[in-house]
């Protein structure tokens, strides 16, 4: 009833082609806004430390991936080893230069991704599909061995992991112990959702269509006159950035204290992997689902398995309970493959596209 | 239509779900577990989480608590996953918790900033930075009762004492088989300082973790390089393999030595005959023999309330929970006694840690005669630097090769301490302690 | 010049003066490379017939040797259990055929690869569920495989090759042999082969696919089951183990995806490489390079042969 878009008339060609053409489009994300925005009067520690900045960060991460995997159509798994060049430039950054703001830093760390992510882009070149993914785990691999061994990257420290000095931005502490979750969620918020918005501009402007029509049949591309080298090596340069920004804020901002190597393996790469494709693939939307389905679904099922089964007095162990959510994850990730294959980015869009037409469907 | 309900029924659920859970009663004390009973790690990781939890019952059943209040204990399943260990951290910080027991250095890594500011020790039983035991500059992180650095120190005593004298290490080969990750990599300062002082060669031999059951390579080295003896730094999948490799090539299975976390009893089984006289440190009696195991058994496994296998009961890691949840509780005790209060929180808990003094006649007031050694920790001194001794397998079964030994304390604190300043110079604004010093009344 | 000379000399100056070492090395990257050859191989049989990138591979191999000890720690007999695990293979196979692999057909590559993805956490959950988190100890003995070791003078020093090794070797090549021989005469076989080069083409001169892709899932399952048994007793069956079957994946590149003797000659090289990398080599940077080095070889690889060694040209490449 209130989704229509009857009555809003269009008077140029921007208008028509603009990212939300629908005024009620506006007003919803304006709302989430807001309400993200306000969330912190409301929520508590647990709320913003444990679920809101780690979602976000990871659906950032998710959004790199997906402009390399879902736009580009290059499969990588080097995702986890990206993320730890961007935490570990931004550690070299900030010890060296501990005057410079801290957010500053986490930007610019994400440059240093950017070549290091072009550097083991050079294969997409050659190959592609399965064999390009299977060729990014060289470079996931080999950075993880790096950030384990080279200890100049973690300044020799005899704990062997990234320890997180404090540092402040306007007076608050933003990174350390004694930074408030509500500082950080708010840095963390700005910075995803200031790259966002440049993502989805990327994405609907010329780059994004050469990434797209690369993806979609690249020999037409390069006959289109879309240079496939420097296209492809953008799309891991700009995908590699956001990977980088995101895993130097997860060290920075949500860990806050310190972080060891391993939080960069092959199992963060997966993570990220299958929340593009449950989420959507070519979606910036999908990453944000995905990332929620992903992070935000196991918690919440870590209390309400429990919840559901204490009015029948049965009590469940922290093992047997971790076994359960494990099968249901799975178990959905097969069923939202089932049901709707391109993503719950799609299934968003069927969604709106049924209230538009309700109630009367054709 | 009905899609979008069983959606809406989702959403339902979801935002039902972060309702806050109903905080712990006031009249009894939070002691919150951090396990892993799931992931590549669990191996390890369920005989300590049972035996940690079974004592706790047991003491909930047997004395109906401690000082008359009942203990509220609550496992949260990290996995041995850095990223869960953080989700675990917030759901407890807020339930007033008496300490953390974080059971993973990635994790504990992580939460040694936070101690102090959120107000919960940490206690990281023998695993962790071996820099906290500076309680001067981490007054609220404690290691007790040895560090890495100490276990290290230990097992060159004992190669020392084989040879016939530290003056015979000279010319000698020391190989560190070690899990490359930062827990693997902790003793190699303190080897690298004695392997100066006293002239034996350090050789290294690193396995990836993903490569734990893969170990084909390192033991060529080995069978290489022939050292005379090794010291073996590992954990979960990856302390079998080495034995069995161990075994595979020949290694005079007395020449090698596990740090305690490579002493659990299905670490040397996979070996089985061959691997006898393979050696592990500890710090804790093995076995069931003990009062305080009979206890246990009384009260909490043949009343059907442990998850633990009957057969396994008394098995290395297990009694090793058991000792962890020890000192939890005298933690618990020593607080009620300093404070005078009844139930703790955690500021009460660093001060009962600090005053920790677990003399020969308690321990056998709890029934842990000649099960563990006595500890005593101070306000500088957060892990005691306790004598540890050495078990040797049997090929079915551990034994007692070696009296209580002290470690070097000389060699490793003044490592210590310059590791902790070199700590405090990295994080620029670590607070100065400024926790008064507590002494037991 | 030192760097040089360390890097390119040495190692072979090594390799001459302690020939027994050298031998021994080649050995174990020879046993190893069997080893990832048969992880590879439950890989390719998939693919091939469904074009199934099957992530859950790793987990198989795990599962398959959990149950197989389960149950005899259970009181099974040891062959009896044995049995019983290809049985849980077989339903493996027929659950993920109906359940994933049906209601997903026709679907991109990618999304029956996510698919797999939850098959594993659905594998391990229900594992652990079952069989519990504690790792046990391969019934090698009860499965009559042999201990052991059989150690000659040679080469200026000795040579020890393990009997479990030699065992795994044959066992492999008999598999292999039989999987041949199985592709090359059956009659299901041949429709394997149909399926593979065409789905369309196998379903028009009547082969059901349902049928073949249970038929290949359970296969890969009894393959997983073979390398879970092998590897187990190399050191034990606990869920660490899925991660060695990434290690599959290099061999995968080099030997292409659809091509069996490719996975096999892809193994042993990579197994080769890595343990004679390692050993020479590994000391110079620190050693534990084994983790990226396969990656690497077959990275180089594939710069200069993209459709890997035996690989089908058809395969999209630039």
């Amino acid at each position: 009833m209130l989704y229509r878009e009857a009555g809003q008339y269009k008077t140029g060609y921007t208008a028509d082609m603009a990212v939300f053409p629908i005024a009620q489009d506006r007003a919803g994300i304006a709302i989430i806004l807001a309400a993200v925005v306000l969330l912190p009067i409301v929520a508590n520690d647990f709320m913003l430390q444990a679920v809101m900045i780690p979602f976000l960060v990871f659906a950032l991460a998710a959004i790199g991936l997906n402009l390399l995997t879902g736009y580009t159509g290059l499969l990588s798994l080097g995702t986890g080893g990206f993320m730890g060049v961007g935490a570990y430039a931004c550690y070299k950054l900030t010890t060296f230069f501990p005057e410079v703001n801290i957010v500053i830093w986490i930007l610019v760390s994400g440059l240093f991704a950017a070549g290091v992510g072009v550097i083991f882009g050079l294969p997409s070149l050659r190959i592609k599909g399965f064999y390009l993914m299977v060729a990014t785990l060289a470079s996931q691999f080999f950075l993880q061995w790096c950030f384990n061994r080279v200890q100049w990257l973690y300044n020799y420290n005899a704990s062997g992991a990234i320890e997180v000095p404090e540092r402040y931005l306007f007076g608050w502490a933003l990174t350390g112990a004694r930074a408030t979750p509500t500082v950080r969620y708010y840095v963390v918020l700005t910075i995803v959702v200031a790259l966002t918005w440049i993502a989805s501009n990327l994405v609907h402007g010329r780059i994004g269509r050469s990434w797209m029509a690369v993806r979609d049949m690249d020999i037409a591309a390069e006959l289109m006159g879309i240079r496939l080298l420097p296209t492809k090596l953008l799309a891991f340069a700009v995908s590699s950035f956001y990977c980088g920004v995101a895993g130097a804020l997860m060290v920075f901002l949500w860990y806050a204290t310190g972080a060891e190597y391993n939080v960069f393996d092959i199992n963060q790469s997966f993570y990220i992997l299958s929340m593009i494709i449950i989420g959507g693939l070519g979606s910036v939307l999908g990453a944000f689902f995905g990332a929620a389905l992903i992070y935000i679904l196991p918690i919440a099922l870590g209390f309400a398995v429990p919840a559901l089964l204490a009015p029948f007095g049965l009590h469940i162990g922290a093992d047997t309970l971790e076994h359960v959510r494990l099968i249901i994850i799975g178990a959905l990730i097969i069923f939202f493959l089932i049901v709707e294959p391109h993503g719950l980015a799609r299934l968003w869009q069927i969604g709106k596209h049924k209230l538009r037409m309700w109630p009367f469907p054709y | 239509m009905k899609r979008h309900l069983i959606m809406a029924g989702a959403a339902l659920l979801v935002a039902a779900s972060f309702a806050p859970a109903p905080a712990a009663a006031q009249d009894s004390i939070y002691v919150p577990l951090m396990t892993y009973r799931t992931g590549p790690y669990a191996g390890s990781g369920i005989p300590i989480a049972d035996g940690m939890r079974d004592y706790l019952t047991m003491l909930n059943e047997r004395d109906g608590g401690i000082g008359g209040v009942k203990l509220t204990v609550e496992e949260c399943e990290t996995g041995y996953d850095t990223k869960k260990g953080v989700e675990c951290y917030e759901q407890i910080k807020g339930k007033n918790p008496v300490m953390n027991n974080p059971y993973s250095t990635g994790v504990t890594l992580q939460l040694i900033p936070r101690a102090a500011v959120d107000k919960i020790p940490i206690l990281s039983m023998a695993y962790g930075l071996s820099a906290a035991a500076v309680g001067d500059t981490f007054p609220w992180v404690f290691n007790p009762p040895v560090t890495y650095w100490d276990g290290a120190s230990v097992f060159v005593e004992h190669v020392a004492q084989k040879e016939g004298g530290l003056d015979k290490l000279k010319g000698k080969k020391i190989g560190l088989v070690y899990l490359d990750v930062p827990y693997g990599k902790e003793p190699i300062p303190l080897l690298e300082a004695l392997s100066k002082r006293y002239g034996f060669e350090l050789k290294l031999y690193p396995v990836a973790a993903q490569e734990m059951q893969n170990q084909g390579s390192q033991w060529l080295n080995i069978r290489r390089d022939r050292p005379d003896w090794i010291y073996l730094q590992g954990w979960g999948a990856m302390n079998p393999t080495a034995v069995k490799e161990a075994t595979k090539i020949g290694f005079k299975m007395d020449h090698m030595v596990g740090v305690w976390w490579a002493g659990s009893d299905d670490d040397a089984r996979g070996g089985g005959m061959e691997a006898k006289g393979y050696k592990s440190l500890n710090f804790h009696g093995y076995g069931p023999n003990f009062p305080v195991l009979q206890d246990i058994k009384k009260y909490v496994v043949d009343t059907g309330k442990s998850q633990f296998p009957k057969e396994k009961f008394g098995e290395n890691l297990y009694n090793r929970g058991v000792y962890n949840a020890m000192l939890i509780a005298e933690a618990i005790r020593a607080a009620q006694k300093v404070t005078g209060k009844k139930v703790v929180n955690g500021e009460d808990t660093r001060k009962g840690l600090e005053a920790l003094n677990i003399t020969e006649a308690r321990l056998k007031e709890m029934g842990m005669e000649g099960f563990a050694a006595p500890l005593n920790l101070a306000c500088s001194d957060h892990s005691g630097h306790n004598k540890v001794y050495i078990l040797e397998w049997n090929g079915t079964k551990w034994q007692k090769s070696t009296d209580w030994t002290s470690p070097m304390k000389d060699v490793v604190r003044p490592l210590l301490e310059a590791a902790a300043k070199d700590y405090v110079e990295k994080n620029a604004g670590w607070p100065k302690r400024s926790e008064a010093c507590a002494k037991a009344s | 010049m030192d760097v040089l000379y360390k890097v390119l000399v040495d190692p072979f100056l090594q390799m001459g003066g302690a020939p027994d070492l050298f031998v021994q090395t080649l050995w174990e990257g020879f046993v190893v490379g069997t080893l990832y050859a048969l992880i590879a191989l439950g890989f390719v049989l998939i693919f091939k017939a469904s074009g199934v990138f099957n992530f859950a591979q790793g987990i198989m191999v795990v599962f398959a040797a959990l149950t197989l000890v389960g149950l005899y720690e259970k009181g099974v007999p040891a062959y009896a259990a044995l049995l019983l695990a290809i049985g849980a293979m077989f339903l493996i196979a027929l659950g993920t055929e109906r359940l994933v692999l049906r209601p997903l057909v026709n679907q991109p590559d990618i999304i029956l690869f996510m698919a797999t993805f939850g098959l594993t956490y659905v594998l391990i959950g229900l594992g652990e569920l079952i069989f519990g988190g504690s790792p046990k100890v391969m019934i090698a003995d009860q499965l009559l495989l042999p201990k052991g070791d059989i150690t000659f003078q040679a080469f200026g020093g000795i040579v020890q090759l393990q009997k479990i090794d030699i065992a795994a070797a044959v066992i492999a090549s008999l598999m292999i042999a039989a999987l041949a021989v199985f592709f090359q005469k059956t009659r299901i076989g041949r429709a394997l082969r149909a399926v593979a080069d065409s789905h369309k083409a196998a379903l028009s001169v009547g082969i059901s696919l349902n049928q073949i892709w249970v038929i290949v899932w359970f296969t890969a399952g009894v393959v997983a089951l073979v390398t879970g048994i092998m590897w187990g007793a190399r050191s034990e069956v606990s869920f660490a183990l899925q991660i060695i079957a990434l290690k599959a994946l290099p061999v995968l590149i080099l030997g292409g995806f659809t091509s069996i003797p490719g996975a096999i000659v892809g193994g042993l090289i990579i197994g080769l490489g890595e343990k004679l990398g390692e050993f020479y080599w590994g000391g110079l940077v620190g050693g534990g390079i084994e983790s990226w080095l396969a990656y690497m070889i077959a990275l180089i690889f594939l710069l200069f042969r993209p459709q890997g060694l035996f690989g089908e040209r058809i395969i999209e490449r630039i």
